[in-house]
């Protein structure tokens, strides 16, 4: 049987439920979850997705570079060069139109502090209301 | 949900609506089932759908789709006639209750039949085991919810709590079961147009100068709300939003009338997305942010019972992607002019975007939000916290509505019956229902690059009745082509007899069966909720 190197303790990426995982990592892969009894919402049991649908992590496709369009089509792209260029024409586009003219999704399936924050950069930088996601969809 | 996961095995009658538990919430249909079979809880089922959870029903309505209010205001009707209503309970905490018996006096079972289909003596006998419950609990998820009248649908279920005084207490209360992982959060983090934190109305001149001075801003938060995704999508088309910053979201797949968004992504001026790939959405951006999945991120998730619990980081961060929360900041940091030297300052994290990680974002939350005041990430270990939760010796809220509502009184709404926006007729005959599968998530993006479940579940199918199967012509496994007036679909059909004569169930899950090219963008009036449960078809051989 495999030991794994830690288990850490989180909550489940998928739906409302909010089960509490077990993560199994040996080598940096998730190769095993498992719940613990005591979880609140669950109590240890999973879903078929909770417990076995985490190889979206190590996908092939996982994004690792920022890209910029260029010409057209999508490039690699520094840091540096990706967040001025955001920052940027988003103050240009406010100074155009108004900070009305912005609008941000946020989301789901991102942190409360992540959401938090991405409304903050909304309300209290660029000055709009236009905050929403998916709650509805 | 106004109480707990853990109040299910204390319920004597469950009443489930508008949502596929076993598929879409599996872990809660475990306590739903263990309610019925281990204490002899009775559930009540409404669905026009024969689900797994039809098999544990005391009683399955299956009503024709949208007709919610009509139902629902039946069984008020009959709880009414027969005097099963809680006196005590509507005398002191409920008001308006003399407008809402005359909205439904006449929704006699008759006329409930005649508009639902449900048999009158069904309706009947609903009412009476719901009515006679010492505790019963109301469960929905979006088979509720998206509809041209979702809120109405809501208040319909409020209603029938009310009336039987079912708030407050263990195993009672209307539970909006959640679909998204951290949706909760999402709205409770004022990731909606209307309120900031902790629903603090962008209307309140004190809520916005409190978070203005806090945040020290430089621009005014508007008391005006904002716009809804749907209708920022509208906006692009008509000259209003010309840029939108997108994370973790793929409106491209998730919202209604599809082709309506790719038109209007395709002419935005500018498009900013973060997410951990590069999805249908991603694909038409002009600048790509690559963000890090739950496992290499720390921060907390919010659940349906409104458990603050925390996600901790597992993994190692792949390539030159960067934390979530380190790509806002540094957009703050850019957005507010705080130079690199300032920024290295976590004295100032408020203004100068850098805080020494997530927990110390939540302190600044809980500063700000009084329903949160009393939570840390300290304080989450090891079983996490239940909002409200106003002071750091608060245990956390379990059951709301326990002596008051937040509003003071319950108020009763009268309601009206009103059809779906768009309703089959001669040309689109069939009513096309949308949701999801047990091995699949949302836009498929997670759940299809996961092998195991794509291999139990490579496909999207397109369900339809075998009677109205047999009539057209088609058997399981025929290619078919679904029309609407706003696209179509084609994928393979699967004749079932678990759906009603007439209808056509599709999930959302696979892009080249996208259902959502079909949706109708038709929206609830107040909550702006697309009506992803009704729209009108036509069904054909491809």
């Amino acid at each position: 049987m495999i030991k794994p190197d830690r288990i850490v303790t989180t909550t489940c990426p998928y739906c409302g439920v909010g089960c509490m995982l077990n993560l199994h990592i040996k080598d940096d892969v998730i190769y095993r979850v498992t719940s613990p009894f005591d979880a609140p919402a669950n109590h240890g049991n999973l879903c078929v997705k909770g417990r076995f649908g985490y190889d979206f992590v190590h996908a092939k496709d996982r994004l690792t570079q920022p890209l910029m369009r260029k010409d057209g089509a999508l490039v690699s792209a520094g840091w540096d060069e990706a967040m001025e260029y955001v920052a940027s024409r988003l103050l240009e586009i406010r100074d155009k139109y108004g900070p009305d003219s912005i609008g941000f999704l946020v989301s789901a399936k991102c942190t409360n502090e992540e959401n938090y924050l991405l409304q903050k950069v909304a309300r209290g930088l660029i000055g709009t209301n236009n905050v929403d996601h998916c709650a509805r969809l | 949900m106004t109480n707990s996961i853990a109040d299910i095995h204390l319920a004597d009658v469950l009443l489930v609506t508008g949502s596929n538990t076993t598929e879409a919430h599996p872990v809660i249909s475990l306590e739903m089932k263990k309610a019925v079979r281990k204490r002899g809880a009775k559930l009540i089922l409404i669905d026009p759908r024969e689900i797994e959870l039809a098999n544990f029903a005391a009683l399955h309505l299956r009503p024709r789709s949208g007709t919610d209010v009509a139902l629902l205001n039946t069984m008020a009707h009959v709880i009414l006639a027969e005097g099963l209503e809680d006196k005590e309970f509507i005398a002191a905490r409920t008001e308006n209750f003399e407008a809402f018996k005359e909205a439904v006096r006449d929704c006699t079972p008759q006329w409930g039949e005649d508009v639902t289909g449900v048999p009158a003596d069904m309706i009947v006998e609903a009412a009476q085991v719901y009515g006679r419950a010492r505790s019963a609990a109301i469960f929905w998820a979006m088979g509720i919810t998206q509809s041209s009248h979702g809120v109405d649908n809501v208040q319909a279920l409020a209603n029938l709590a009310l009336l039987t005084g079912n708030f407050g207490r263990p195993g009672t209360g209307v539970n909006p079961l959640r679909g998204q992982n951290n949706v909760q959060g999402a709205c409770d983090m004022g990731g909606l147009p209307n309120v900031i934190t902790g629903y603090q109305a962008v209307s309140d001149e004190n809520v916005r100068v409190k978070f203005e001075n806090a945040w020290q801003t430089k621009v005014k938060i508007p008391p005006k709300p904002g716009l809804t995704v749907t209708e920022m999508v509208n906006g692009v088309l008509d000259g209003r939003i010309k840029a939108l910053y997108i994370m973790g979201e793929n409106p491209l797949l998730s919202d209604p009338n599809t082709n309506h968004v790719r038109e209007a992504l395709e002419q935005i001026e500018f498009l900013a997305v973060q997410d951990i790939f590069l999805n249908e959405t991603a694909q038409m951006a002009h600048v790509v942010l690559p963000g890090v999945s739950f496992a290499e991120k720390e921060g907390t998730f919010t659940n349906t019972e409104r458990r603050v619990q925390l996600v901790r980081p597992a993994l190692p961060i792949r390539g030159e992607a960067r934390r979530d929360l380190d790509i806002i900041c540094d957009l703050g940091q850019r957005l507010s002019g705080v130079s690199a030297d300032d920024s290295t300052d976590v004295v100032h994290p408020v203004t100068n975007w850098n805080y020494a990680g997530a927990s110390a974002v939540w302190n600044e939350i809980a500063a700000l939000t009084p329903t949160m005041a009393g939570i840390s990430h300290e304080r989450l270990v090891p079983h996490g916290l239940q909002w409200p939760c106003p002071a750091p010796d608060h245990p956390g809220t379990p059951i709301l509505h326990k002596e008051k509502f937040t509003r003071g009184l319950g108020r009763f709404t009268p309601l009206t019956f009103r059809e779906p926006a768009e309703i089959p007729d001669a040309e689109y005959p069939f009513v096309l229902n949308t949701g999801r599968i047990l091995q699949h998530w949302h836009g498929g993006t997670l759940s299809r690059r996961s092998e195991g479940l794509d291999w139990i579940v490579p496909e999207g199918e397109i369900q339809i009745n075998e009677a109205d199967g047999a009539r057209l012509g088609i058997s399981t496994g025929d290619w078919i082509r679904v029309k609407s007036r706003r696209g179509e679909a084609t994928g393979k059909a699967r004749l079932t007899s678990k759906l009603p004569r007439g209808m056509v169930f599709m999930t959302f899950h696979f892009a080249e069966v996208p259902a959502n090219a079909l949706t109708n963008d038709a929206v609830d009036p107040v909550a702006k909720i697309p009506e992803y449960k009704v729209s009108a078809v036509k069904v054909e051989r491809a």
